[in-house]
């Protein structure tokens, strides 16, 4: 192993996005020495797509905006299933965190008055998203990015070094943690710029990998999102919850099919766009759920009197959470009437002046010209719903964000509990910056506990270098790409947005398969930049993430936010009090157990009205 | 719909290489994206090639089409006709690494050279207040995705290496430049954009602009307000040439 690049640091973090970046710099500004290592370059990470804003309750806009309507908002929105604590913390500390972003040079859109502004989106009471017109996400990441860069100067000035506290390592993937004696003691992974091999020594890691949206067809994920984390996680010993929880973000791009799954930003509805099927018709008033009903518009003329006078009106149904908005669409389509490519019109064309709309949405309108001819200041969008974003992931712990392995902590979409069931649009962001900041406290935190540190062994190491190299050993003569599309279309198809449990057993019956070829797996070149080999070692961690999901997806016999069962299509209020805590032996034999949720603190049960909390509760909880 | 395409791909490393050709199909609404990865998939599993969002928002996929600076992902095979054999290289500023990518360091390096944001002392978190207009012009300049196309097409750099280590090339000015206009800054950065990252080897020829796919007017908007604001000094060729013959100093 002479060619073995060997590194030493306090904190690991496993990606570069907004948890990844906010937890390095917590942890870099506890004086811990951080790196951070990211698929892709610096600065490129999938944060940058995310387009309508951070939530955070720091009522700019609607003074009567507060933590706990912000704290109501997100249960509601997760059907109840949400870590209360972690919604609460989240709650609590997303304005610090905005705020916190303009002093890294952040530049939102401003009030009249200067202050930060703020929008409105799906499920939240009051306009909480702080924004940069559709491009927040890119806002985030630079803001980050370029304080990473401010710390790394202040370094320099101080030692002559910019990397001497805080150093990032691009195009870096790690493709296994070292666990000695049940603690972490490294991580193992590979330059994909040369294939050399790196072994990292640091008794913290931070996984901020984000999610897994590669295992399906169509998504708006990118390829970096291949659930390593999870697996990482999983491998390492920790449990994962919620896995059977997948969002599917009812507005992607249909037409072309290149572009198929793309984002298009839940802002086009806050700011004045409707859903319509092929009759013209504004379907989501045929689609409020009974838990809604008294939040929603049930006209049109109220829902359109909502934009401008929000005091006495309510809202659209086009801003219901996105599960309902994602299956009515889905509905609406499977009825016939359907758009031409498969998707239902979202149109913004007739609702604002064409100058409003390339102002306010800018990106989308340049998404749509460049890509598919269309002009959205004229004509409206054909959307459908793909796979966005996955609310289960590590189970840890919501002040630390420490798993249950000592030296692993997990922040933003790889970590589980905080979203519940279903997301509501904007948490994300938020969610990123709350619990990268503390994932980074608390791996400083445990890190500098340490009197004796874990150290890798040569053996687990050589292990981790025999597992990255088969790819190129064997000549079964399993293409990876092939395999790569048979997962996808398995899961898109079977364990998709609406599930049933023959299909879903024929998904794990498949999974078998695949995985029984994955070991077959041949790439053809060398180690210097090779995406098929990359894309072998990914499929591994695909592979066990997709039967995580698909389990937990076969256990849970009811429906609730991102999980909806054909054949149990009603929400159960025992249910609610029950996790599915995923594990896995070996290399990928995934075992799914039940675990009782836990119950929420009483005052922030107080928050709510009695007559809401039935719908969600069971009798004996509520004490009757 | 779909047809078969002719394309030629440069393949190699630091040592060398040269274009190689494909045939590739092309299916309606396809960008050359799709076709590189279709590439990848049936014919050359390890062709390397840097990608992300395919959504035009990370400036990952940045290379030279027919010569061209542009995003692989945001090019649209129906700009092209089906006969037309379309060549596709590595951005050719920055080193090779390998086929498509290429070491794009530089621009990593110049980054931590611009001083950050220096954030007013007075001013707690929370407390910052500025007005739309004001923080407008910045905006337009951190819409910048960072695909480097920028740097990638500025002759200062584009063939001149020699020119690297004092300039810091079109991203890295405009990043000053949205400093310098950012209403609560209280860096300073004129002179240090002309005596230390080479705004003054810039000669407008609006290059940069051109090739921008977030259509930031880096030259006009960024880049001469910059450069007036150094004007009263000497450094600048183009205003020095101008006192030369102008006001010949006595």
């Amino acid at each position: 192993m002479a060619e073995l690049e060997r590194h030493s640091f306090d904190v690991l973090v496993i990606g570069a996005g907004g948890a990844g970046l906010r937890a390095a710099i917590e942890a870099r500004e506890h004086g811990m020495r951080t790196a951070v290592l990211c698929k892709s370059l610096f600065g490129k990470a999938h944060t940058v797509m995310a387009e309508g804003g951070i939530a955070a309750a720091m009522g700019n806009v609607n003074s009567n905006d507060s933590w706990q309507v912000h704290f109501r908002d997100t249960m509601r929105g997760g059907k109840f299933l949400n870590n209360w604590r972690m919604a609460e913390l989240h709650a609590k500390e997303a304005p610090d965190r905005v705020w916190e972003l303009e002093t890294y040079g952040a530049l939102f859109d401003r009030t009249k008055d200067g202050r930060v502004s703020q929008r409105n989106f799906g499920g939240h009471e009051y306009p909480r998203l702080a924004h940069v017109g559709d491009r927040t996400g890119l806002e985030l990441i630079r803001s980050l990015q370029q304080k990473i860069v401010s710390l790394q100067q202040e370094d320099h000035a101080e030692t002559g070094d910019y990397e001497a506290k805080l150093k990032v390592f691009q195009e870096f993937t790690v493709s296994d943690l070292l666990i000695e004696d049940g603690k972490v003691a490294g991580a193992f992974g590979y330059w994909r710029e040369s294939g050399r091999f790196v072994l990292f020594t640091a008794p913290s890691v931070i996984l901020a990998t984000g999610g897994i949206g590669k295992s399906f067809k169509v998504t708006s994920n990118s390829w970096e999102y291949t659930g390593d984390g999870h697996a990482l996680a999983l491998r390492a010993g920790a449990s994962l919850i919620n896995m059977e929880f997948i969002q599917f973000h009812p507005t992607g791009m249909v037409w072309p099919p290149s572009v198929k799954g793309i984002l298009v930003t839940e802002s086009v509805r806050g700011d004045g766009g409707v859903l319509r099927n092929s009759e013209g018709k504004r379907f989501m008033f045929d689609y409020i759920p009974e838990v809604f009903k008294e939040k929603y518009a049930d006209s049109e003329a109220e829902g359109d009197r909502w934009y401008t006078d929000a005091d006495n009106n309510r809202r659209p149904p086009e801003l219901l959470p996105r599960d309902e908005v994602a299956r009515a669409i889905n509905s609406e389509v499977k009825a016939g009437r359907g758009t031409e490519h498969g998707g239902v019109f979202l149109d913004v064309s007739t609702r604002l002046p064409a100058e409003e709309i390339t102002r306010r949405l800018p990106s989308m309108h340049h998404q749509f010209k460049e890509l598919a001819d269309v002009d959205i200041t004229a004509q409206p969008m054909e959307v459908g719903p793909t796979c966005h974003y996955v609310m289960g992931g590590v189970e840890v712990d919501p002040d630390t964000g420490a798993s249950s392995v000592p030296g692993l902590f997990a922040a933003g979409e790889v970590s589980g509990g905080m979203h519940g069931s279903n997301r509501l649009g904007g948490n994300s962001l938020s969610d990123l910056l709350v619990f990268g900041r503390r994932a980074g406290a608390g791996a400083a935190d445990y890190a500098a506990s340490l009197t004796v540190r874990p150290v890798p062994s040569e053996a687990a190491v050589a292990e981790a270098e025999r597992v990255a190299l088969a790819p190129f050993a064997g000549d079964g003569g399993e293409n990876p790409y092939t395999l790569h599309m048979e997962l996808q279309q398995t899961m898109n198809d079977l364990v998709g947005i609406i599930r049933k449990a023959e299909e879903i057993e024929q998904a794990l019956e498949r999974l078998e398969g695949l995985k029984a070829r994955a070991r077959t797996l041949t790439v053809e070149g060398h180690r210097q930049f090779n995406p098929g080999w990359h894309l072998a070692l990914d499929l591994r961690n695909m592979l066990v993430v997709s039967e995580c999901v698909a389990k937990a997806a076969l256990l849970r016999t009811e429906s609730r936010g991102g999980h909806t069962r054909d054949d149990y299509p009603v929400m159960d209020s025992d249910w609610r009090r029950k996790l599915l805590v995923c594990t896995a032996s070996g290399e990928s034999e995934v075992d799914v157990q039940v675990k009782p949720q836990i119950p929420i603190r009483e005052d922030l049960l107080e928050l709510f009205d009695r007559g809401e909390l039935e719908k969600y509760l069971t009798g004996d909880e509520l004490g009757s | 719909m779909g047809y078969q395409g002719n394309f030629r791909v440069w393949r190699g490393d630091a040592d060398g290489g040269g274009l190689e050709d494909f045939t590739v199909e092309v299916n309606e609404g396809e960008v050359v994206l799709d076709v590189i990865h279709r590439l990848q998939a049936t014919q050359a599993g390890d062709l390397a090639v840097r990608w992300n969002c395919k959504a035009g928002k990370c400036g990952s996929c940045s290379a030279e089409i027919n010569g061209r600076p542009r995003l692989l992902c945001m090019t649209r095979m129906s700009t092209f006709t089906e006969g037309e054999t379309i060549t596709i290289t590595p951005m050719r500023t920055f080193p090779i690494i390998r086929d498509l990518v290429t070491d794009v360091s530089f621009n990593y390096t110049k980054a931590r050279e611009i001083p950050s944001f220096k954030p007013p002392k007075d001013l707690a978190p929370g407390e910052y207040r500025m007005r739309q207009v004001d923080v407008e012009r910045s905006q337009e300049f951190r819409k910048c995705i960072e695909c480097f196309l920028c740097q990638d097409t500025c002759h200062v750099i584009r063939d001149h290496e020699e020119n690297k280590e004092a300039f810091a090339g079109p991203r890295f000015l405009m990043r000053i430049a949205e400093l310098e206009m950012h209403p609560l800054d209280e860096g300073g950065r004129t002179v240090a954009a002309q005596e230390s990252h080479g705004l003054g080897l810039c000669n407008i020829t609006k290059c940069c602009t051109e090739v921008c796919p977030e259509h930031i007017k880096i030259t006009d908007n960024a880049l001469i307000p910059m450069k007036e604001r150094v004007a009263d000094r000497k450094y600048d060729p183009i205003v020095w040439l101008g006192n030369k013959i102008f006001r010949r100093e006595s």
